[in-house]
């Protein structure tokens, strides 16, 4: 018999704003830029790990999603990840092949796909889970819990974080929230929805 | 310092996002790599990239890498002695 879920805490970066659980913790300006606006949440957040500055923006912002959500209490090794986003690494792509009109940049090109963002956390966590990034065309709440199930049903995971983060033409949207049995709020589509989009944002 | 010296910590420090690093801390015969300024891989190909689009330097030897990129102080003799423009 499978295991009840539960969802526990949840971030969601968006506007300019930074949500932890339903509250603000962090807010700029609505005319802002995006890297401004990413350094300020490393900056306000005290987070010190120089390898955030090397990343594409896609990957600081789940990056810097896993380390607020984390900021409490260290996950497990076995801590699943689940993503997924509409734009891919779109942005970085396009930045990528401007380089290629004069010197392509390694740097850049490491960045080329979605799923390194599940490495920078996986490495920042040490992590040593199974780990998915999906492209879906907006937040679908069935393929988190479909894919958790399976997760825990198969003894995959301990805990998992599922994550919706999409960048395209600096526009952006991320939430996290985690999984586990427990406590927390029920595990259904429902309540993913309404953390993803709380009506009082 | 020379400067080709501070031209190339200034170009380091643009090239590979060392943000909150100032010319000034580092030192012309820290190793780059390793326990000196933590760079890595990407750095590295980042840096075979810098040589040849500001100084006109191709790099093939990665065993030759090893040697120019060991500090500022290597890499502005190996400059110094190869570049292009």
């Amino acid at each position: 018999m499978s295991k009840q879920l539960f969802i526990q805490d949840s971030v969601i970066i968006r506007n300019g704003k930074v949500i932890v659980n339903g509250q603000i913790i962090h807010e700029i300006d609505a005319d802002h830029k995006l890297s401004s606006f990413l350094k300020s949440i490393y900056k306000k957040q005290n987070f010190k790990y120089p390898k955030f500055f090397k990343m594409d923006s896609l990957s600081k912002l789940g990056y810097l999603a896993s380390e607020i959500l984390f900021k409490n209490k260290e996950p497990e090794p076995e801590t699943a990840l689940v993503f997924s986003n509409a734009a891919s690494s779109l942005d970085t792509d396009e930045a990528y092949a401007e380089t290629m009109n004069d010197f392509p940049s390694p740097s850049v090109f490491v960045y080329t796909l979605p799923n390194i963002m599940l490495g920078e956390i996986s490495i920042r966590f040490q992590l040593r889970s199974e780990n998915i990034f999906l492209i879906n065309e907006e937040f679908d709440p069935g393929y988190y819990i479909d894919y958790s199930k399976v997760l825990f049903e198969e003894g995959k995971a301990s805990k998992i974080v599922c994550g919706w983060v999409d960048l395209h033409n600096s526009d952006y949207d991320v939430f996290l929230c985690q999984i586990s049995p427990g406590e927390g709020y029920d595990l259904n589509e429902e309540e993913l929805k309404k953390l993803y989009l709380p009506t009082h944002e | 310092m020379s400067d080709l010296h501070t031209e190339l910590k200034k170009s380091i420090i643009e090239q590979l996002n060392l943000e909150d690093m100032e010319v000034s801390e580092i030192e012309n015969d820290e190793p780059l790599f390793g326990d000196g300024l933590g760079l890595d891989s990407i750095d590295a190909l980042e840096l075979i990239v810098l040589l040849e689009k500001d100084y006109g330097i191709k790099l093939s030897d990665p065993q030759q890498g090893k040697e120019v990129f060991n500090s500022i102080n290597t890499m502005a003799d190996f400059i110094e002695k190869n570049r292009t423009r």
